[in-house]
């Protein structure tokens, strides 16, 4: 593998990384409130959430452009508060794939939730353990196999983000370029045989994703 | 040690619960058939259901009042809860269930011992093992241990008996018994069997719709001429 290749590969595996540990948290609360919690808006915020499934990725790209733009509203703000250009860059990149993965792990987070039977935590409580005991030593333990699929649904699909990532990222080497979008512009410029490799690169990760959690949730018997 | 229940009202989908007891015996069996609100007034003691008006105050110090805005959560009212179903932890071997409550509890009192327990409900060939190997009988007695280990001053006890075969039920009455005499615990026995009651307990409420339609010393509710009544409705 060329030294581009290299570069590109770890770069894609470091956004994605990225961009899943950063949904991590969030993700995670919000499965768990729609699980659990009756609040107003909720089918509002639901309804937000899952527009990355349903809009074009090409479109949320767009709209990302317009917000994170030197001229929208967070880009302008982010810009004049910490000095950090986002468009075009590799923030861009991570933005883009965190925005298309969320939807994914805040459906499987809210299943594994869902999974979890409210009594147990009931119970526990009237043991005398507190809501932050019961969360972590009864919900969590318990919906982590759901919680894993769902971080790993995550990673893979910010792996092979294009649509909206070219959008609000562009095409500069060295910076902004993935996996997938060297594929599509290999093969735009008739190198079939490198784009050939970065296939088997992006095939070689996914498979190695989902072993390492198959293996995570074995490990734990539930 | 007694629960006091003042205008206790819970709404249900067909009807409310509502109540208003003083209940002091050492095991007082709340009796009635499916759906008459048993459950739902043991959750709302336990703190799992709020009240839509009234108060619940155990030894005089109030848990629950709804007008004046006050709610204990669960885990600081010690009020032991054992579901029908026993809600054993499925991801903890059964010594890890047992000693949930026992382990938080700083405050425990001295006579309270896991070994103690573990004696008296016969569990000590179970402790290492998985929740999901153990019977339904087992898992019974590995419920009633987890609460008693978290040193309740009340045990509220949902139908422990019902999910199991009657050969069953005959060996589990006298480790209830046992309890019952061993931990000085007071209980609030959910059930519609009056074998159960008059096994176990010595007062009665008998509850209809969330309605208190009779009370009483269980020789005089069952002797009368409504026992026949009762079971039948009790399924």
């Amino acid at each position: 593998m060329s030294a581009e290749a290299w570069q590109i590969t770890w770069f894609t595996i470091g956004v994605a990384t990225l961009s899943t540990l950063a949904i991590l948290p969030g993700g995670v609360a919000l499965g768990w409130l729609l699980a659990r919690r009756q609040w107003p808006g909720k089918s509002l915020v639901e309804t937000i959430v899952a527009l990355p499934l349903v809009i074009p990725p090409v479109a949320t790209g767009l709209i990302l452009l317009k917000l994170f733009g030197r001229r929208g509203p967070l880009g302008g703000w982010i810009e004049r508060t910490f000095g950090w250009e986002i468009v075009f860059t590799w923030k861009a990149v991570v933005i883009a794939t965190a925005v298309m993965s969320f939807p994914l792990l805040v459906r499987t987070a809210r299943v594994a939730f869902e999974g979890v039977n409210p009594r147990l935590e009931q119970v526990a409580r009237t043991l005398g353990a507190g809501p932050w005991r019961v969360w972590g030593t009864i919900t969590l333990p318990l919906a982590a196999r759901g919680l894993v699929a769902g971080a790993v649904l995550a990673f893979a699909r910010a792996l092979g983000e294009f649509g909206a990532t070219v959008m609000v990222a562009g095409f500069i080497p060295g910076q902004t370029v993935t996996l997938s979008l060297s594929i599509y512009q290999l093969v735009q410029l008739g190198r079939d045989d490198e784009a050939l490799v970065l296939l088997g690169v992006s095939v070689a990760i996914a498979f190695a994703a989902v072993w390492v959690s198959e293996y995570f949730v074995r490990r734990r018997p539930a | 040690m007694s629960v006091e229940l003042c205008g206790v009202k819970v709404p249900l989908a067909a009807f409310a619960l509502e109540l208003d007891a003083t209940l002091a015996g050492r095991v007082t069996a709340i009796f009635g058939a499916s759906g008459a609100g048993k459950t739902t007034l043991l959750e709302a003691i336990a703190g799992l259901r709020r009240l839509k008006s009234g108060a619940v105050s155990v030894d005089g110090a109030i848990v629950v009042d709804a007008e004046a805005g006050v709610f204990m959560p669960p885990e600081q009212r010690a009020i032991g809860y054992v579901p029908q179903e026993g809600a054993l932890f499925p991801h903890f071997a059964v010594r890890h269930n047992l000693r949930y409550g026992f382990d938080a509890r700083r405050d425990r009192p001295a006579g309270l011992t896991y070994e103690h327990v573990v004696e008296v409900l016969e569990l000590s060939a179970l402790t290492e093992r998985r929740v999901g190997t153990l019977s339904g009988g087992e898992k019974q007695r590995v419920a009633l241990g987890r609460a008693l280990l978290s040193a309740p001053r009340l045990l509220l006890l949902d139908e422990p008996l019902a999910g199991l075969d009657a050969a069953l039920r005959e060996r589990l009455l006298p480790y209830l018994a046992r309890v019952r005499d061993e931990f000085a615990i007071p209980m609030l026995y959910v059930t519609h069997s009056p074998d159960e009651v008059m096994a176990l307990c010595d007062d009665v409420l008998v509850l209809d719709r969330g309605r208190v339609v009779a009370r009483g010393a269980p020789a005089e509710i069952f002797a009368k001429s409504e026992r026949p009544r009762y079971e039948l409705r009790g399924g």
